[in-house]
């Protein structure tokens, strides 16, 4: 593996670059099929099944893509970096090197970090970093309260106007209701996307896996079902008060589905993301006190996975999200209930998400769609689609080949995935941010 | 006298002792017969023995106790050990920090023995891994704590003859009970049947997939039963979180002669201490001489943790290079 050198901002030039002998998926416009692909700098100049048919432009680089698919990069539209505040875990750097070589070529960073992105000039700063520090793209999400404390509203106009593409107080929820009514209903004069963690804090208190029959066993304080559901609940009538835009970003109960989707049904203006994880793991994974599988929202049952996976399948579920969480050693060698929630994710969200594909759940298509299509169209960005005049974001993955997550081969600088030693099927082979090579595989 | 364990056949399979979770029947008859030879050991003016002399002890106690540190020093002490106790202040560092940064100091001190108690469930386990010896969990958060179901296994085995068929109630604050979960556990595997008798507030969820009837009501929960074990309510949990208040909780869930008397007439009644007379018990219950057997269970307790101390240390090396640090 190796990784371009220079970050992709540098030069936005004229150099054309053919994408030929692709199998190419545009979820934008549900095309699956044998494709070819022309960019220009840092745009997508036209997309066809054919458009070489009299031979390669002169002065074109020709990139063969041996059949592998070929989509719009991965948005991933939740990610902690430990930048500012927490280097030692992530900076950005770190964790768009993660992204590129996981095939994402936006991320969507989390504004709980210290100092709290919950000023213009922090939003700048972010912005900043990212363009020379990082070889994705690089989207703050800023925090909907001011210090993320729940007590009084942040600058959601001014912080939209420096670049903050959404707001959310991260792992914490928006807990006061009259609060949330009121950034909501300001949040909508701006069209400004307010995003919850979906947990009554008082349910979830002291709680650090899902309560049932494991919680009990291992001694350990179980969230239930409820602090979801009710938060969810409560959320969807302020919706319904002030006509905003709500993305709950993360469900982990079949119970949430059911919510959405009648939620939806009724035409609310409502979404939701779910973790690469949740699709994959449940309770069981926590075995006997593995902190790697402690995550927020708990893992849950079986069943409620299960019902995940149906909702990414039948379209209830917007996005899939890695939640790229990076916790050092420190903060997950320690007892069951004292250690750090989270997990890494970026390197593995296509891989993991692509389980739902290969057990036949779901398209390739639709699923590639809640990566990239549907986040950005939540979030106005532009992206996500393979059509002309459209940022040259591409991933190119091989669905079939299988590998093995190791300790050694992760790229970010905390190691804390839970899904180490696991078999997964799905490697990416190349990564273009705004027509130049981010990543590229070398050993396939 | 000679070693009361050389007698027998012995084989117990097992490194460290961090749950009853982890113990087959045989394990546990195993245990409970080489402590029942202890006790007579104990009621000797010459108690003690050579067995691990030479070996270290150390009392490692993140939580405060009276009962289960000073039975473990003076097991260790009976049987030849050098005894250190620890008790680690958890006010100044933050806990996690102290129990990673602790095992490793202390392994390098070369231990053989090391005796822990956590107020987090799973650290004694997590400690386990860090450390060369032989780790005993002397409680763990809401986890376990399976000496105490040893010793209150004991207890009834030597009263009752054995555990197969009996019938017994566990009534109280099961949720943050590690003594709970450890017996319920142990009584299943030897064969008894096991309720539980709290009000909901005190029961963790699903508690019936343990394999145990629920009660909430103390006289339909005590009908019949043989053998009457009551657990602490803790302090910080009396007042209006989970219980409404302390007459509240007695008047419904207190151990008094009106609620014993749907219990067999020969029930025991049991508590692993430190008791809260008028809380969950009444004062003349629990020094019923006929019925209580509650300072039995500490003079048990001893004895179960001779045994449990020389059934692991037969796995320890003996040759002192095995144990080097890692």
């Amino acid at each position: 593996m190796s990784v371009a050198a220079t970050g992709y901002n540098s030069a936005p030039g004229t150099h054309l670059t053919a994408y030929v002998n692709a199998r190419m998926i545009d979820p934008a416009s549900g095309y699956d099929g044998p494709g070819e692909l022309l960019t220009q700098g840092g745009l997508i100049v036209d997309a066809g099944p054919k458009l070489f048919t009299d031979g390669v432009p002169a002065e074109c680089e020709i990139i063969d893509c041996a059949g592998q698919v070929l989509c719009p990069g991965l948005i991933d539209m939740k990610v902690f970096v430990g930048e500012p505040g927490a280097e030692h875990k992530e900076t950005l750097e770190s964790a768009s090197l993660a992204a590129a070589v996981g095939g994402v070529t936006t991320i969507i960073t989390m504004p709980n970090t210290d100092p709290v992105i919950d000023d213009i000039s922090l939003v700048e700063f972010l912005k900043r970093r990212a363009r020379f520090g990082a070889l994705v793209n690089v989207h703050p999400m800023a925090a909907a309260t001011q210090g993320l404390q729940g007590i009084g509203m942040s600058e959601i106009g001014l912080m939209r106007q420096a670049g903050a593409v959404a707001f959310t107080d991260g792992e914490r929820a928006i807990a006061n209701a009259v609060l949330m009514r009121r950034i909501l209903s300001y949040a909508s004069r701006y069209d400004a996307l307010i995003v919850q963690h979906v947990e009554e804090p008082m349910l979830a208190e002291g709680g650090c896996m899902n309560e049932g029959e494991i919680a009990t066993r291992l001694g350990l304080t179980g969230i239930p079902d409820a602090a979801e559901t009710i938060m969810l609940e409560r959320d969807l009538r302020l919706v319904q008060l002030t006509g905003a835009r709500y993305h709950a970003d993360q469900l982990s109960c079949a119970a949430s589905v059911e919510i959405m989707r009648a939620a939806k049904r009724q035409g609310l203006p409502v979404s939701c993301g779910v973790s690469a994880a949740h699709l994959a793991l449940n309770e069981n994974d926590v075995g006997n006190y593995r902190t790697f599988f402690k995550l927020s929202p708990p893992l849950r049952r079986e069943e409620d996975r299960a019902a995940l996976v149906a909702g990414v399948a039948d379209g209830t579920i917007d996005v899939i999200v890695s939640g790229h969480n990076p916790q050092d050693q420190e903060s997950k060698r320690l007892p069951f209930a004292q250690a750090a929630t989270g997990g890494i994710g970026l390197e593995t969200l296509l891989s993991v998400a692509l389980g739902c594909f290969h057990n036949g759940h779901i398209s390739l298509c639709d699923l590639l769609a809640r990566m990239t299509t549907n986040p950005a169209r939540l979030l106005g960005l532009p992206g996500g689609k393979l059509s002309k005049g459209q940022p040259a974001d591409l991933t190119l993955f091989d669905p079939g080949k299988s590998w093995i997550v190791t300790h050694n081969q992760v790229r970010s600088k905390s190691k804390n995935t839970p899904f180490e030693d696991r078999h997964l099927q799905g490697v990416v082979l190349r990564t273009v941010v705004a027509g130049e090579t981010g990543f590229i595989r070398e050993e396939v | 006298m000679s070693n009361p364990g050389t007698q027998q056949a012995i084989r117990f399979p097992h490194r460290h002792l961090l749950g009853i979770k982890d113990l087959s029947a045989p394990d546990i008859d195993q245990i409970l017969d080489l402590a029942d030879s202890y006790v007579e050991l104990n009621r000797q003016v010459d108690k003690k023995q050579n067995l691990l002399h030479g070996r270290t002890l150390i009392n490692l106690f993140f939580e405060a106790s009276t009962r289960t540190q000073s039975s473990f020093e003076l097991a260790g002490k009976r049987l030849g050990a050098d005894v250190l106790n620890m008790a680690v202040s958890n006010s100044a560092l933050k806990k996690g920090e102290t129990l990673i940064d602790t095992a490793m100091t202390l392994n390098a001190l070369r231990p053989d023995l090391l005796v822990v108690r956590h107020q987090d469930s799973g650290a004694v386990e997590l400690l386990a891994q860090k450390v060369d010896c032989a780790v005993i969990n002397a409680g763990d958060g809401s986890n376990e704590h399976p000496t105490q179901a040893l010793l209150d296994a004991l207890t009834i085995r030597r009263r009752r003859g054995s555990l197969q068929g009996l019938l017994v109630a566990i009534c109280g604050d099961i949720l943050h009970s590690r003594v709970a979960r450890s017996n319920i556990y142990l009584l299943n595997r030897m064969g008894a049947r096991v309720r539980v008798v709290a009000p909901p507030t005190l029961l963790p969820a699903h508690i019936d997939r343990l394999g145990v009837e629920v009660h909430f009501d103390m006289r339909e929960g005590l009908q019949d039963v043989d053998i009457v074990m009551m657990l602490r309510l803790q302090q910080e949990r009396m007042h209006g979180a989970f219980v409404p208040s302390l007459r509240e909780y007695f008047h419904f869930h207190g151990l008094d002669y009106e609620k014993l008397s749907r219990a067999k007439p020969d029930a025991l009644i049991m508590h692993p201490g430190p008791m809260n007379r008028g809380v969950e018990i009444d004062s003349e219950v629990a020094d019923d001489i006929d019925r209580s057997v509650i300072r039995e269970q500490v003079e048990m307790g001893v004895a179960v943790r001779l045994a449990v101390l020389d059934l692991l240390s037969r796995n320890l090396p003996v040759n002192s290079s095995a144990a080097g640090a890692k």
